[in-house]
């Protein structure tokens, strides 16, 4: 009984083996993703030039100036005279430029004393990075805040995050994205080849039972996807520092969940798909469209119209993605994400029963 | 056929019916040890689902039959224990040598470690092929593929080998090898179970049934239904046959 079993986890293996180019696709696009969306895409704020017109120096306007220049976001690229901001501008030397009223240090005592008169600072901004302006907008105000002795009427912190740095945000929704692509994918694919190669049927004239066919398929892609895991966990603490305060087990143990579910989809995909185009089209359109889109990877969901914001509950890829974000940025434990966790599992079950039943129906 | 010959697959009156449409409709013969029978038909005649009956894979809706000595009603599972199966369809994986695509089957059919070492090292000298063990089997030619498929739907010494189509796209010479191998299975008192679409193979078995239309209108020898048909091939005994059906592909 053991003995055709391992046989066929060995073949399965050797399958993934032979394949290079694809076994080599799969170590490497989790560890691109990773740096890509770690390093090169960010939507934070990283040296914005910035200059700075102010007709009186005096000591205050000095002083704003100089936090601007030793902050490690803006490059202070000097003084300037007014007449030169749009060409700077335009020609993309400066984004943002700072404007002091020739009368700061009055109207900025005005303003601390409560008595209304006109801004005492002008901020003008190149918006044709609309993420990058609205940041840096933000950031430059809460500099100059300070110097402007107006008591703002709200004190912002920014918690867990205070960076703002967009690789914590990106590395759940790596994973959850890689893993489908690994498990559901690819097992999808290898189920149905085997059929259109013909080479199912004569496994299924053999004494192999047809579930154990499924389980030998399932094992070696959950061996790979645990290795594409640790490697992901492994880049995202010491590459991205991201702080995984709420512990790695758990992480870890919900992820080994998510990779079950994801096996569970591959399978459900072999069942309706006839070819492995098929199954390669139904994997990405179906299921990677729902994860980029309704996941809470790219968009919050709160800011999805309502009905997309139902059909999000559907998408695994969402509760997975929200929990591992509690779990890594928040430091939550997992017991506090029990939430996200019982509705994982209902869902693999479901999967796993609905798809185990069609593959045996299909069989007579 | 004499009483003295030891029946191997039996089969009364069995049917097959996908709703309305009956596939299979009420067949019924005998096979002997060591015979190698042959299961014509034109595409859409039923044999197909018949096989798929035979092997343990498909429900019959009625009737009864015997493979190997186990009901296919109620022990497909032993049947398929005790049968070999090859389709020209599918041979064996491209991207295993051959010496892993023994050990898969092998391990399928749960041999020890042992037979299948020692049962591959035969086959394998038998074909002459010691020498292409580590060779992935995509790099062979098709009709060594074929021949090898063959040894290896043989490696666990079934009662029955069930051969669907297996020289199809295969050259003459080649085919002719392939027949010299199931006559050996054959002798050596495997029984054959073929499917074929070429008329010149149907020659090459002990006895012929040809289906239409899911009935099976003619079982004999070839050289008796060549008599009975006043044909002077097997080609003519199948066109006369075939040019009846009701049922397109």
């Amino acid at each position: 009984m053991r003995h055709n079993f391992i046989s066929f986890v060995k073949k399965e293996s050797l399958h993934i083996l032979r394949d290079k180019r694809t076994m080599l696709i799969v170590m490497l696009i989790p560890v691109v993703l990773m740096i890509l969306f770690g390093f090169a895409i960010s939507t934070e704020v990283n040296n914005v030039n910035v200059a700075v017109v102010a007709p009186n120096r005096t000591d205050s306007v000095s002083d704003a100036v100089d936090r601007l220049a030793h902050n490690d976001y803006f490059t202070f690229k000097g003084y300037i005279a007014a007449d030169d901001i749009d060409t700077l501008l335009r020609r993309g030397d400066v984004g943002a430029v700072v404007l002091f009223d020739s009368d700061y240090d009055r109207l900025a005592a005005d303003l601390a004393a409560g008595i209304e008169s006109r801004p005492a600072i002008q901020l003008i901004v190149d918006a044709s990075n609309v993420n990058t302006a609205s940041s840096a907008t933000a950031y430059l105000q809460s500099i100059l805040l300070g110097t402007a002795t107006a008591q703002s009427m709200f004190e912002t912190r920014m918690l867990f995050n205070p960076q703002m740095k967009s690789a914590y945000n990106f590395v759940p929704g790596i994973m959850g994205l890689i893993f489908i692509l690994v498990c559901a994918m690819m097992t999808s694919v290898s189920i149905v080849r085997e059929k259109e190669m013909g080479s199912m049927e004569v496994l299924l004239v053999s004494p192999v039972r047809p579930v154990k066919i499924i389980l030998a398929k399932m094992i070696p892609y959950f061996a790979i996807s645990c290795i594409v895991l640790i490697m992901i966990l492994l880049l995202a603490r010491y590459l991205l520092d991201v702080p995984m305060s709420g512990g790695v087990w758990g992480i870890f143990s919900l992820s080994l969940l998510y990779l079950l579910l994801s096996l569970s989809l591959g399978l459900l995909v072999s069942t309706i798909a006839r070819t492995q185009m098929a199954a390669l089209l139904v994997s990405a359109m179906v299921m990677m469209m729902p994860i980029l889109m309704l996941s809470g990877m790219l968009f919050p969901i709160e800011n999805l119209p309502k009905f997309f914001q139902v059909v999000s509950n559907i998408v695994p890829a969402r509760w997975y993605i929200d929990a591992v974000r509690k779990m890594m940025i928040q430091g939550m434990p997992i017991v506090a994400v029990w939430k996200n966790c019982v509705i994982l599992l209902s869902m693999t079950v479901v999967l796993l029963g609905v798809s185990l039943k069609k593959f045996n129906d299909k069989l007579e | 056929m004499s009483d003295t010959q030891q029946i191997v697959i039996s089969v009364r009156d069995l049917t097959k019916r996908f709703g309305e449409f009956t596939a299979v409709d009420r067949i019924s013969f005998d096979v002997a040890r060591g015979e190698i029978f042959g299961f014509l038909g034109a595409n859409g005649a039923g044999k197909t689902t018949a096989m798929r009956m035979l092997c343990g894979l498909s429900y019959p809706t009625d009737g009864s039959g015997t493979v190997a000595g186990f009901d296919v009603r109620r022990e497909g599972e032993k049947i398929k224990r005790h049968i070999g199966y090859m389709s020209q369809r599918f041979s064996l994986y491209n991207d295993l040598t051959v010496w892993e695509n023994m050990r898969l089957f092998g391990g399928i059919y749960r041999l020890t470690d042992s037979q299948i070492k020692s049962r591959s090292e035969e086959l394998l000298s038998r074909l002459n092929f010691l020498d292409e063990r580590n060779t992935l089997v995509g790099a062979l030619p098709l009709g060594w593929k074929q021949k090898l498929a063959f040894a290896i739907a043989t490696i666990h010494r079934p009662e029955v080998v069930f051969l669907d189509e297996p020289t199809g796209g295969v050259d003459p010479v080649t085919r002719r090898q392939f027949w010299e191998l199931i006559y050996e299975a054959a002798e050596a008192g495997t029984t054959i179970f073929v499917t074929t679409h070429y008329m010149d193979e149907a020659e090459y078995c002990s006895r012929v049934s040809i289906m239409v239309d899911g009935e099976i209108r003619a079982l004999d020898t070839p050289a008796r239904l060549k008599e009975q048909f006043h044909a002077e091939s097997m080609d003519e005994v199948f066109r006369t046959l075939a040019r009846g059906a009701q049922r397109a592909e």
